[in-house]
């Protein structure tokens, strides 16, 4: 595949951009569950 | 016999500790999961189409592989951006005036700043390979980085500090003015001269002319990416509803502490 390094690094850099955010949602969601009460998770 | 009260994490017993340490804690819920997993795979399947199963471009070559990302981040921005507004006129307008309202809108734009970031720099890249720079001041990618700039000040207009009532009704003003860069992005290249081409397949006077599994990558794209933005939100704003519980927690038990310190 030709300019396969820049094709590759604009994938890598749209999937692992999300990733990342997604994964510091997650866990920013983890860290502060561990302080709300099951009236301020109403999801649960 | 025990007499705690039930609920509170500091005050229970150890047998509700135990119960509650099983119980999954965080902001995902069953239907996440599942959706996070639809969603993987979807993205995997993506990246098969647009690296390898799709045809490369008459013109472009394999380049036209970046559009698979790069289309439908934009294309999800504009949708999170208008979400934004949707809800914050829904908030200003409401008689109760909501505050999940705010949190979906303030989740919905931050999530629009990430795409919008991404569609910069793909952009870019594609950019270099087939115009031969990074960046030129051309309408389609002024506006744009316009676009990015006055939501990234949105983002930080939200934490400017004050009530959660202040911040969703300074919010909510700035996100209906904002939203009106969006037609004037995605009409710029018809309105001045630009580098950028004109819109392949959502332009009614184009004839659409993409290969057939070029198209289904693009829509398929376009899907994924929506999916990824739900499930974005539902976690963003559940986050920001534990962040406003929490600080309003910290709130009251700082004041009954200047309550107790006066007496």
């Amino acid at each position: 595949m030709e300019h396969a390094s820049f094709i590759l690094l604009s994938w890598a850099l749209s999937l692992g951009g999300t990733a990342l955010y997604a994964w510091w949602v997650v866990r920013r969601g983890s860290q502060l569950s561990e302080h709300a009460t099951d009236e301020e998770m109403p999801w649960t | 016999m025990n007499s705690s009260p039930v609920g509170h994490p500091d005050t229970a017993t150890a047998g509700q500790l135990d119960a509650r340490s099983v119980r999954h804690r965080g902001t995902g819920t069953v239907a996440t999961r599942r959706l996070g997993v639809i969603v993987i795979l979807m993205m995997i399947l993506l990246a098969g189409l647009g690296l390898v199963f799709s045809a490369e471009d008459v013109v472009q070559g394999s380049t036209v592989r970046i559009m698979y990302v790069h289309v439908p981040t934009i294309w999800v921005a504009y949708m999170a951006f208008a979400l934004t507004a949707v809800c914050s006129a829904t908030y200003l307008s409401g008689r109760q005036r909501s505050l999940a309202w705010d949190r979906v809108a303030g989740a919905s734009a931050e999530i629009g700043v990430l795409f919008v970031a991404i569609s910069l720099v793909t952009g870019s890249l594609w950019g270099r390979l087939t115009w031969g720079t990074y960046w030129v001041w051309d309408a389609r990618l002024t506006t744009t980085l316009f676009l990015f700039i006055t939501y990234v000040g949105y983002l930080a207009v939200r934490r400017l500090g004050g009530t959660h009532r202040q911040r969703a009704r300074r919010s909510a003003v700035m996100a209906l003015l904002a939203v009106l860069e969006i037609p004037l992005v995605h009409f710029s290249v018809e309105l001045w001269r630009s580098l950028h081409q004109e819109a392949s397949v959502a332009n009614p006077n184009a004839r659409v002319e993409l290969d057939g599994l070029m198209l289904f990558s693009l829509f398929f794209g376009l899907v994924t990416f929506t999916l990824v933005f739900v499930w974005l939100l539902l976690h963003r704003q559940r986050v920001l509803a534990l962040e406003d519980a929490v600080s309003s927690r910290g709130l009251d038990v700082a004041i009954e502490q200047r309550r107790s310190e006066a007496i």
